[in-house]
């Protein structure tokens, strides 16, 4: 029987295999950001540990950073101590850091890919569950804790009992991928397996719907896994992967030997059998908004706030879980989904603050302002999207719309920075978690694409977009 | 290879008994366990404080009496007995350093998410996958609970249950091992498959 992508890639890495033992995998990619790693560092310290591959290994400060002027100093002192732990951590193991000011700063699994860190066929970790973002190259990918950061920064290596592995088949057209996009396929995803139905497995993402899609739009498949429970999600690589990757800061000299040889060898062989499989057809999905607070509280924009007992088919628990979830949301099942009324729009996150997102969603609002009462805010994934971005004139549009147009970081996805929700404000989010004061204490997220949150800055509710006039 | 580890780092998993602490909720996700703003702190010790900080206390910092942590009855208590999907979404290992340190050892759910899972052996805690039917009645019947890792048994006053943990972990928590410690006797073997690896430095 044939190997499956995932097993191909495992197979490559492990370092020490024993029966009914958990296997010793090589890591190839170690990125490190400012939340996950200080207790790590501290540990190697206290042990006398030094960090194996610093070669390996590469470092930014995401989660904290404000978004506003960077030339003042970070008013909160806790997040201020964070960041200095990091420079000074990367300075005493040899490091290689992207700061605040660096132009290469941005969210850690924006700039893996961006740099030509990101590459096929390798092992990428990182303490921060959107690491099998990279799995869009055809990366095994995945989220680890401090624990596991010190491990790997220790030894370059992670024990790991083998995952399974799950086919998820994307198939069909879609009639409007503008209106229509990645974000949708993998919300409507996770709608249907649920938020656990990928737990223990790594997902392969298959089908005509999946190669269609652009690199940036792949990463946004493969940086939702872990909300459909998945711990990695990947993508074999094609010509597209190899385009994205051609000439990068940080692609290999011998990247053409590299890509003949990925090109050859980095697929699921047709007679390889997976441990679980789901198909979703796309030719007809709708834009998807989330309604809860978990991402398979989810349904079309063209439908009502569900009956709990609908949501819940019977399970008493998910129907307790979709109570507490509408009391927390403020809505009232049967109200339409186009009757949402928002206070808040942000436009960010390692799931949807790339280039391409942020022009699709100024084809929608340009010319046009943003609603009264409405706050609006792009955070571009890193500085050389915002600077990409402004270069075609991106900026110009979503600040003439009253969009603040703001430094890169992770902001108001976890707000971990002074971009937050007040309590009871209601907010259309390109993020990826609508989890209970997740973007703020008592805020109200609802997920969605980036075009969907800039008609949604527009009209002051949610809208349809495959009814607006695209040209 | 692993037949003789001997380092020694976490403190080693004991029997445990006492009462059990219900969490009547699926799909609860590590920003519940520890809230974003609890993150920002450099150090391992103290986040008990912040365990699930929102659903403890009120806008003014009072205790809501509603909340299960809140019962005074439940505060020896050392097993939390909760919903399918336990510790989803963010890899925050804060989450079980702040389950630790306010007093939990054993977690007991239907299902976890595999980051979570994976965290609790780090730190001497031990998460019991049961069936949903078992937890439910360990939920609703108050009383006192001896886990026995050992044995891989839970025993009420009425019944002992088995549970199922690979061997590995199981070691890993009854031993109290220093997992880095035991990797690093593996030089080379790391370093032979070092000479044979394809991928090219970043640097």
């Amino acid at each position: 029987m044939g190997k499956t992508l995932f097993e191909k890639i495992w197979d490559a890495h492990v370092v020490i295999e024993k029966e009914n033992n958990p296997s010793l995998i090589y890591v190839d990619r170690h990125l490190v950001h400012e939340v996950t790693s200080p207790q790590a560092f501290e540990g190697l310290r206290l042990n006398n540990r030094t960090v194996r591959r610093p070669d390996l290994t590469i470092a930014t400060m995401d989660h904290n950073v404000p978004t506003k002027d960077r030339s003042l100093p970070i008013l909160d002192q806790t997040s201020a101590i964070q960041i200095h732990t990091l420079e000074k951590n990367c300075k005493e193991f040899g490091i290689q850091l992207f700061d605040m000011n660096s132009p290469n700063q941005g969210i850690v699994h924006v700039i893996g890919p961006q740099l030509g860190i990101t590459l096929p066929g390798t092992t990428i970790v990182c303490g921060d569950s959107h690491t099998s973002t990279h799995g869009a190259f055809g990366a095994l990918a995945f989220g680890i804790g401090t624990s596991e950061v010190e491990h790997v920064l220790a030894s370059q290596t992670l024990w790991m009992e083998k995952p399974k592995s799950f086919e998820i088949r994307v198939e069909g057209k879609r009639k409007n991928p503008h209106a229509v996009t990645a974000k949708d396929i993998i919300m409507s995803i996770i709608k249907n397996i649920g938020t656990a139905g990928g737990a223990g497995t790594i997902v392969e993402y298959s089908g005509q719907g999946v190669s269609d899609l652009s690199m940036e739009q792949r990463m946004t498949i493969c940086n939702m896994s872990i909300e459909g429970g998945a711990r990695a999600g990947l993508i074999a690589p094609d010509e597209k992967t190899f385009d994205y990757l051609r000439n990068r800061k940080y692609t290999p000299k011998n990247y053409e030997s590299l890509v003949d040889y990925w090109r050859e060898n980095l697929k699921t062989e047709s007679d390889a059998k997976f441990d679980k499989t789901f198909t979703l057809r796309i030719d007809n999905i709708a834009p998807q908004v989330s309604w809860g607070t978990n991402p398979s509280m989810t349904c079309d924009v063209t439908e009502h706030v569900p009956f709990p007992e609908d949501y819940s088919k019977g399970d008493q628990n998910q129907k307790k879980s979709a109570e507490r979830a509408l009391e927390y949301m403020d809505l009232k099942s049967g109200t339409p989904i186009t009757e949402i009324k928002i206070d808040r729009v942000f436009i960010g996150s390692c799931t949807n603050a790339r280039l391409e997102d942020l022009v699709e969603a100024s084809k929608v609002i340009k010319g046009q302002k943003v609603a009264k009462n409405v706050q609006a805010m792009v955070v571009p994934g890193s500085q050389m999207v915002k600077k990409e971005a402004e270069e075609l004139g991106i900026d110009k549009i979503f600040i003439d719309a009253n969009f603040e147009w703001r430094e890169s970081g992770c902001s108001m996805c976890l707000g971990m920075n002074p971009d937050i929700l007040s309590p009871g404000e209601r907010c259309a989010s390109t993020s990826n978690r609508n989890f209970e004061g997740r973007q703020g204490v008592g805020g109200r997220t609802h997920l969605v694409s980036p075009v969907m949150a800039a008609a949604a800055a527009l009209e002051g509710h949610f809208v349809d977009v495959r009814q607006l006039d695209w040209d | 290879m692993l037949d003789n580890w001997t380092g020694i780092s976490m403190e080693a998993f004991k029997k445990i008994k006492t009462i059990v602490t219900p969490l009547d909720q699926i799909n609860v996700d590590t920003d519940q366990i520890v809230p974003k703003q609890f993150l920002k702190l450099i150090q391992k010790s103290g986040f008990g404080k912040y365990l699930f900080y929102d659903w403890r206390y009120d806008e003014n910092e009072n205790q809501k009496q509603d909340f299960v942590l809140n019962d005074k009855k439940y505060q020896n208590s050392k097993i939390l007995v909760t919903g399918e999907n336990f510790g989803c979404g963010s890899s925050r290992e804060h989450a079980v350093w702040a389950l630790q340190d306010y007093g939990f050892l054993v977690i007991i759910a239907p299902s976890f998410a595999d980051i979570f899972y994976s965290n609790c052996f780090k730190n001497g805690i031990l998460p019991i996958k049961l069936e949903e039917k078992m937890v439910e009645k360990l939920k609703h019947e108050s009383g006192e609970l001896e886990v026995d890792l050992e044995n891989q048994l839970l025993k009420t006053k009425t019944e002992e249950i088995p549970f199922e943990i690979s061997p590995y972990q199981k070691m890993i928590l009854l031993e109290g091992l220093d997992e880095i410690a035991q990797t690093l006797q593996l030089e080379n073997k790391i370093s032979e498959f070092e000479k044979h690896s394809k991928i090219p430095s970043v640097l």
